[in-house]
């Protein structure tokens, strides 16, 4: 008998059209795994055993009456705890939002309760996204499930390790800097930010608004395809969204052709500072690619180097002023000062705050506000701006010239839990190479190209497109993915040592 | 304005906490004053990256102003507006006094 927990969206999709298993039976194997693992991996910050398998029972009820359903209709999936659920707990990582329920849905959310995806609960992140580890999560980290002593990436390590898990065939994550992509990376998942305004950001809860993207957490291309197409599009409700058409990427994963395609490998983003194995691994994915029939060039964005700086400047900025709604008047926790009568407003604001963010958040935040403040302005949030359009410049550049540009996703692979934590600077430069994509709105892909030699742990190859050529990356990398698993003879993940499973 | 990236002290920590509504305790004022400097110098490079003809980008997608025809759409419920309210009263936001003891 297969197992339901190890088959893919698309697997799942096609036996559930079929009528060769329910949703009901995947749902339940599903909330199984996780009662059986999420003890040592610590992916979910809630579980709905209940709302799922009710989801799944309502999809079975309505297949067998006939109606027509959504592709994905009945396949379970996971959410990043930073999108608003009515009626199911939305902390973001934060003890300032604990016990807080929503009253409304995130458009993404809302999409997937109107296409009848079960959703099995609320993955662990990084205290409102800001973390490269989920070790700033207020409720404990993450594990990575190659390897528990090391961090599964962050913001989004709930969701990527949900998938590697198989806890969850589907997630959604969010990314403002690489926040889906690099804990692909480390993972061996497959993640997806898509063009910034392509998902709606309507409820979810902005860390920086120019910045965060929502998209697709899987292990396969294509799974990644059908979730992104079911997610996307045009939404009155967020006025950054983009009105086109969503572009066509299932039909992108399915053609699967790098015949002719010129590829752009980032001068700036590899050699130094990236690690031999990584290195190593990226450019045998891109001898493949070659191979293929991909014609394959280097290419140069000078202004990467400034991108970072760029980042850790518009991001906090952001940030500190999307934080102010934390107020303890609305929602969220009130903590009034100890000792002190008839507080103010002001003073039970600042010791709430105090006492509900995190030690990342508070640093964010005091850097923004020093960034934003008079006198400072210019030199700091100003100069971020203008190296916004100088990189978009040189991106521009170099997409008049190639298809799609690659780099490897992270400088490293999953590193110890606790290694960086005390260093935030070090762990900044993690995302060196997946920063450039949010600064200019381009859509970027994550994929498994293999397992380091010196760790023996999962490296990530990024692809990047030119905004709203999200399909180009799913071309590519269905085809890479083929590829690497021809050469494998079966996926990366199926190498990943089995966790421990409790009865 | 000069040499910002190295002017930051503790006091400035302070103020700027004060400015963040965020009653930060000593030891986290002690730990950010050591720490942001370092942040704050790699940070800086932006300065040298672009001249005064490049402008700035505050949105990386161009996108015009977004108008809906002014029609009453619907929306929450008072009582779910104030269901996670740490505090309410006949239909409104209980709030601690609004103005300090001077």
């Amino acid at each position: 008998m297969t197992d339901l927990t190890r088959s893919t969206a698309d697997e799942l999709a096609q036996s559930l059209a079929a009528k060769e298993v329910s949703s009901v039976e995947v749902t339940q194997a599903l909330v199984d795994r996780i009662g059986a693992v999420d003890g040592a991996i610590h992916a979910f910050l809630h579980v709905d055993a209940d709302g799922a398998l009710a989801t799944a029972a309502d999809i079975d009820d309505r297949r067998a009456r006939g109606e027509q359903l959504s592709y994905l209709a009945g396949v379970p999936i996971a959410v990043k705890d930073v999108l608003a659920t009515r009626g199911m707990p939305t902390t973001c990582g934060s003890k300032i939002l604990d016990g807080w329920i929503p009253p409304y849905d995130a458009t993404v959310t809302a999409k997937l309760k109107a296409a009848g995806l079960p959703i099995l609960g609320k993955t662990n992140m990084d205290e409102f996204a800001m973390g490269s580890s989920t070790e700033h999560s207020a409720y404990g980290p993450t594990h990575n499930p190659w390897d528990t002593t090391r961090i599964p990436g962050g913001s989004g390590g709930g969701s990527a390790a949900a998938v590697a898990a198989f806890e969850a065939p589907l997630a959604i994550g969010t990314d403002t800097g690489g926040s889906i992509r690099q804990p692909g990376a480390l993972t061996g998942t497959v993640g997806v930010k898509p063009t910034y305004g392509g998902v709606s950001r309507y409820g979810l809860v902005a860390m920086a608004s120019s910045l965060d993207q929502a998209g697709p957490v899987t292990r396969t291309v294509l799974d990644a395809a059908l979730l992104h197409e079911l997610i996307a599009g045009h939404d009155p409700r967020d006025s950054t969204s983009i009105p086109d058409a969503v572009p066509a990427v299932v039909a992108a994963a399915r053609r699967a052709d790098v015949k002719g395609l010129r590829i752009g490998i980032v001068k700036e983003l590899g050699g130094e500072g990236f690690q031999p194995g990584v290195q190593a691994r990226f450019t045998e994915a891109v001898d493949l690619l070659t191979a293929a029939g991909a014609e394959v060039v280097e290419v140069s964005i000078p202004s990467t180097k400034y991108a970072l700086g760029a980042y850790y400047l518009v991001m906090p900025s952001e940030a500190s002023s999307n934080l102010a709604k934390f107020d303890a008047m609305r929602y969220g926790v009130r903590v009034p000062p100890a000792g002190v009568d008839d507080p103010s407003a002001e003073q039970v604001m600042a010791t709430s705050r105090d006492a509900g963010f995190g030690d990342e958040v508070k640093r964010r935040i005091i850097l923004g506000t020093y960034a934003l403040s008079s006198g400072y302005y210019d030199a700091y949030y100003g100069s971020a701006q203008k190296v916004r359009t100088v990189l978009a410049r040189d991106f521009d550049a170099a997409f008049a010239d190639v298809d799609l540009l690659v780099s490897p996703t992270s400088p490293t692979t999953a590193y110890p839990l606790g290694e960086k934590l005390d260093d935030p600077l070090a762990m900044y430069l993690g995302d060196v190479a997946t920063i450039p994509a949010n600064l200019v709105g381009i859509p970027g892909l994550s994929l498994p190209v293999g397992l380091a030699d010196e760790d023996g742990l999962p490296v990530g190859l990024q692809f990047l497109a030119p905004q709203k050529a999200d399909d180009r990356l799913y071309n590519a990398a269905a085809a890479l993915e083929r590829l690497l698993e021809e050469k494998w003879g079966g996926t990366l993940l199926s190498r990943a040592p089995e966790l421990e499973v409790v009865r | 304005m000069s040499e910002p990236a190295t002017g930051i002290s503790r006091a400035d920590v302070v103020h700027l906490a004060g400015l963040a509504r965020i009653d930060l305790s000593d030891a986290e004022l002690d730990h950010l004053a050591a720490e942001l400097p370092a942040i704050l110098e790699h940070v800086a490079s932006v300065q040298e990256a672009a001249g005064d003809d490049v402008p700035a980008m505050s949105h990386p997608v161009p996108v015009d102003n977004v108008f809906r025809e002014d029609v009453v759409t619907p929306s929450l419920a008072p009582e779910d507006a104030l269901a996670a309210a740490p505090a309410s009263d006949q239909q409104r936001f209980l709030v601690p006094k609004i103005l300090g003891e001077s």
